[in-house]
């Protein structure tokens, strides 16, 4: 499990308008896309030098290509990332304002304290 | 020496200056009492005619990242630009560019790192909305100079509340012997209680009021004594997920004193969040 992959996929896509449109509308193969040229990527860093071991579990994966937020809280992705991330592409979708950041709290209702670690 | 004009602590509320430019039409009902409020709050620094800024935040995962995480962090660079892509399409908040003071930042890390805090810096920052936020609120001209400190209070391990009140006590010992005939204030934001992409966000009130009401009053009372008490890393996940950003308060009110009581403080009980205003003058009310 890489709560610190999970990240950085909300992260990367989160600071580009095109990446997050692409994701709202096809996120299974912007997951793929990203698993397999973006995930190695070490930030910040030039061309050419890039890691070698970093990729999904297979409930990340689904969890990322399902736009299951609640999964994502649940797997301990950073709750910021992930929200601002799913206001940019949902918030449209909902006529009153804050709507859906009403609902997504709704659906995060059966957690509890301790809400899952988000440390990496 | 330098000379502390005001030391201010106050939450960062991203939606201010979309509340506040909106036309009539668009504006939030509770907009003209909050705009009052932020009037009265930024004559408080008006008044202290400051030369530079002091500006304690923190970057949320805008430039700082997981593969190179500072605990704290000072700038050091003539301008810094300032917002990002997504806060501008969540927030509305406009670009902007400050203007930086190279040689407090230079004073502060020398002197940081001689009182054994060991600060990273950054000669190119791109400094987001817990900066800005400020700036909009209490000097909206955005004409003065500033230094901006980054906190963690984002990404654990973070440090303990006791440390943010030691890097407090080591900033105004810092700006009390800076060799300088300028005023400078500090001006830092934080949070009281907040919940962010979890089930107790955007609720009537902030997520907590009780904890709320006792952070006012600690910070009011400048009773560090009592929030270092009551407060850990693990008690402020209680509050609401987001209410480690408590520890830029407690830092300020390093900056202010053991016991030092605010010369303003005002609140405002907004949905999602309280918003909270507070004021000190370590050098005497300005007349």
């Amino acid at each position: 499990m890489s709560k610190y992959l999970l990240n950085k996929f909300l992260f990367t896509v989160d600071r580009d308008p095109d990446l997050v449109e692409r994701y709202r509308a096809a996120p299974h193969e912007t997951v793929a896309w990203w698993e397999s040229t973006i995930a190695n990527e070490i930030l910040n860093c030039h061309g050419g030098e890039a890691s070698t071991w970093l990729s999904f579990s297979p409930g990340e994966r689904e969890a990322l290509t399902s736009h299951d937020y609640v999964r994502l809280f649940e797997l301990g992705a950073h709750p910021f990332l992930t929200l601002t991330l799913f206001i940019a592409m949902f918030e449209r979708d909902y006529e009153e304002p804050l709507a859906f950041q009403k609902e997504y709290a709704a659906r995060l209702s059966h957690f509890s304290l301790p809400y899952p670690d988000i440390a990496t | 020496m330098a000379t502390l004009a005001a030391v201010i602590a106050s939450t960062h509320h991203p939606f201010y200056y979309k509340a506040s430019t909106a036309p009539p039409e668009e504006r939030p009902p509770f907009a003209d009492e909050w705009v009052a409020k932020i009037t009265a709050f930024r004559e408080t620094l008006t008044r202290a005619r400051p030369d530079v800024l002091v500006m304690v935040g923190s970057d949320h995962f805008h430039q700082l990242w997981l593969d190179n995480m500072p605990q704290f962090l000072v700038g050091k660079a003539p301008f810094y630009d300032a917002n990002w892509y997504n806060e501008e399409r969540e927030f509305g908040l406009p670009r902007m560019l400050l203007r930086g003071h190279e040689e407090l930042s230079s004073h502060i890390l020398r002197g940081g790192l001689d009182e054994g805090f060991d600060l990273a810096f950054s000669n190119e920052l791109r400094i987001d909305h817990s900066i800005t936020c400020p700036i909009i609120t209490l000097r909206p001209e955005a004409d003065l100079p500033i230094v901006p400190i980054y906190t963690n209070i984002f990404a654990p391990p973070l440090p303990r509340p006791g440390r943010f009140v030691e890097l407090g006590h080591a900033i105004r010992r810092l700006i009390d012997t800076w060799p300088s005939d300028l005023r400078v204030a500090v001006i830092g934001t934080g949070h009281l209680s907040l919940e962010l992409g979890g089930p107790r966000q955007f609720g009537p009130h902030g997520p907590d009021p009780e904890f709320d009401r006792k952070a006012v009053e600690w910070i009011a009372s400048g009773d560090i004594e009592r929030a270092l008490a009551e407060v850990t890393l693990d008690s402020l996940w209680t509050p609401g997920n987001a209410t480690h950003g408590f520890m830029d308060f407690m830092l300020m009110m390093g900056v202010a004193g053991e016991g030092a009581k605010a010369d303003y403080a005002d609140s405002l009980d907004l949905f999602h969040t309280m918003e909270a205003y507070f004021t000190w003058y370590p050098n005497g009310v300005p007349a």
